[in-house]
């Protein structure tokens, strides 16, 4: 579905992505694991175009979208809960998942609200309230259900856990694979909670500098001696 | 106490003039973070499209006074939005991540730029109209005989500034362009992350702006019968001011800063003295500024993490 071919990104001067060899297959849950500052974020931004890959290649179901403006690329099947959430701050929870179902059709807003609200029912409550006065969780619920408005094929999501309580941690992560599992939607999951998004995953990558490592199943990852004690070691 | 009652009427139709004008830069300002110094030009501009437009109907034999109206309003904001269009995206565009100052200085040189190209077209003398809505209902009569007039043409401007303002606010507020608008306000990559087209969001800002503008240049035309190339300096900063009093930014605060504007510089003149108005105008913005720095309606953000 998502192929990455030796893909770099710079920032300026700086090389974010040295050269990324990726794949992500319809129906997978593929997680994509490294420390601060290896690339992760911008690797999902790259998908979507913003900024754009300088060499390699993005594809996404056959199609080369590597300079695709980024508007368009968001409307042909892929949604990203990015980075630090992104709720609209000054809109409230139905306007912000209003703006999630954007490129989606009209015809099925009804019916998608209701089936983002079942999924998180606490955003019910939350209709009327403005995004910046909800609790991270919240706005973290929100983040992938708006994301999930446009009924995504491809769902990139940014450190989902990022700043969670454990308990909600591991709600988020069990309504992650619900979300895969029930509507076949295919999702690549950027996470530093590496025991968790590998135990979901079907398949992880580690990042490390700028460049893919390491790749394998979710559990040839998390049983990795070198993945052990660098993402794994003093809990979890 | 009738005095008063007179100075109010003027106050509140010069200030729909300044509210209309208002919205323009408060929305520029909103999604770019830029203050757009040609938008005061804009608003000339919409009063010279609508004297031309006049006398065009008037050249066809068109005299139905409400239908040409109409035309001068339409056709106004249709070439004055065009306008606000080209000034985008040949001014602003290429300059939108540059330096912070880039945009400003080019705003101040489209400035320029709109000011001589209407003095060029059109020649450096005032262009006079001749009233065309005239009378009015007396209201009342003082003992000392002064009688306070609300004239058809107050009215009117009035009435289509208020009709103007509340669509708009609603477009804002309830449509699905408006609430891109907004989106791309407040996170304008976010926005382009959810599909918005952020680039024709901020196209269709300005021609919106410029739209209001133009219907705040054919007012000013009704009411004072002249225009001139180098009108839109002036009342464009008084309109800037009008925004950052209300809070820029924000719609309704542009609105009521209008209106303020507006009233003060009527009583101002009326009770204290003409020549000084403008100082009036801007010492309140200097009090503004000093005690709610955030304006009347402009609120510093409350957002949790």
């Amino acid at each position: 579905m998502l192929q990455i071919e030796k893909v770099h990104t710079f920032y300026g001067h700086i090389e974010a992505l040295r050269g990324v060899d990726m794949e992500v297959k319809t129906g997978e849950i593929v997680t994509l694991i490294g420390s601060n500052g290896a690339g992760k974020s911008t690797l999902l931004m790259t998908v979507c175009g913003t900024p754009q890959a300088s060499l390699g290649r993005v594809i996404f179901d056959g199609r080369d979208i590597t300079h695709e403006p980024t508007h368009q690329i968001m409307r042909s099947g892929i949604a990203q809960a990015p980075e630090g959430r992104r709720i609209f701050p000054r809109m409230t929870v139905l306007e912000n998942l209003q703006m999630g179902a954007l490129v989606g059709d009209p015809a099925n807003f009804a019916e998608d609200i209701e089936k983002v609200l079942a999924i998180f029912p606490i955003l019910r409550q939350r209709q009327g309230q403005r995004g910046g006065t909800l609790s991270g969780g919240e706005q973290q619920m929100l983040a992938i259900a708006r994301a999930l408005m446009s009924r995504p094929r491809l769902l990139l999501l940014d450190e989902p856990s990022l700043g969670l309580a454990p308990m909600i941690v591991r709600q988020i992560f069990q309504i992650i694979r619900e979300i895969n599992e029930r509507t076949g939607t295919t999702i690549l999951l950027v996470e530093q909670n590496a025991y968790h998004a590998l135990r979901l995953a079907h398949r992880g990558y580690v990042l490390v500098n700028g460049a893919i490592t390491l790749t394998g199943t979710g559990s040839q990852l998390l049983a990795n001696r070198e993945v052990r004690a660098a993402y794994l070691e003093g809990g979890h | 106490m009738e005095y008063f009652i007179q100075q109010f009427i003027n106050g509140v139709t010069l200030g729909a003039i300044f509210g209309l004008i208002a919205i323009g830069y408060t929305m520029v300002y909103g999604i770019l973070g830029m203050v757009n110094f040609a938008h005061g030009d804009i608003f000339m501009i919409g009063g010279f499209i609508s004297i031309i437009t006049f006398m065009i109907l008037g050249v066809l034999g068109v005299t139905w006074l409400p239908f040409s109206l109409l035309c001068m309003l339409l056709i106004a904001m249709a070439f004055t939005g065009l306008h606000g269009w080209a000034v985008e995206r040949i001014g602003y565009r290429a300059l939108r991540n540059s330096n912070r100052l880039a945009p400003l200085i080019s705003a101040i040189g489209v400035s320029i730029f709109l000011q001589n190209y209407v003095q060029l077209l059109q020649g450096a003398r005032n262009k006079p109209l001749s009233p065309i809505i005239f009378g009015g209902i007396e209201l009342m009569t003082s003992s000392t005989g002064f009688t306070v007039t609300f004239a058809y043409m107050q009215m009117v401007i009035i009435g289509v500034a208020t009709v103007l303002m509340a669509g708009f606010s609603v477009l804002i507020a309830r449509t699905a362009l408006g609430r891109q608008q907004r989106a791309c306000e407040q996170d304008m990559k976010m926005a382009r992350l959810l599909g918005v087209d952020v680039d024709r969001t901020i196209a269709l800002t300005f021609i919106m702006g410029a739209a209001l503008a133009a219907v705040a240049g054919l007012i000013w035309l009704l009411r004072y019968g002249i225009i001139d190339f180098y009108v839109g300096f002036l009342v464009g900063i008084k309109a800037f001011t009008a925004a950052v009093i209300g809070g820029i930014g924000s719609l309704p605060g542009a609105m009521l800063g209008g209106l303020l504007i507006g009233l003060i510089e009527v009583f101002w003149s009326a009770y204290f003295s003409v020549e000084y108005k403008d100082v009036a105008a801007f010492a309140i913005l200097v009090l503004v500024l000093i005690f709610r720095p955030t304006g009347l309606l402009g609120k510093p953000d409350i957002e949790k993490v």
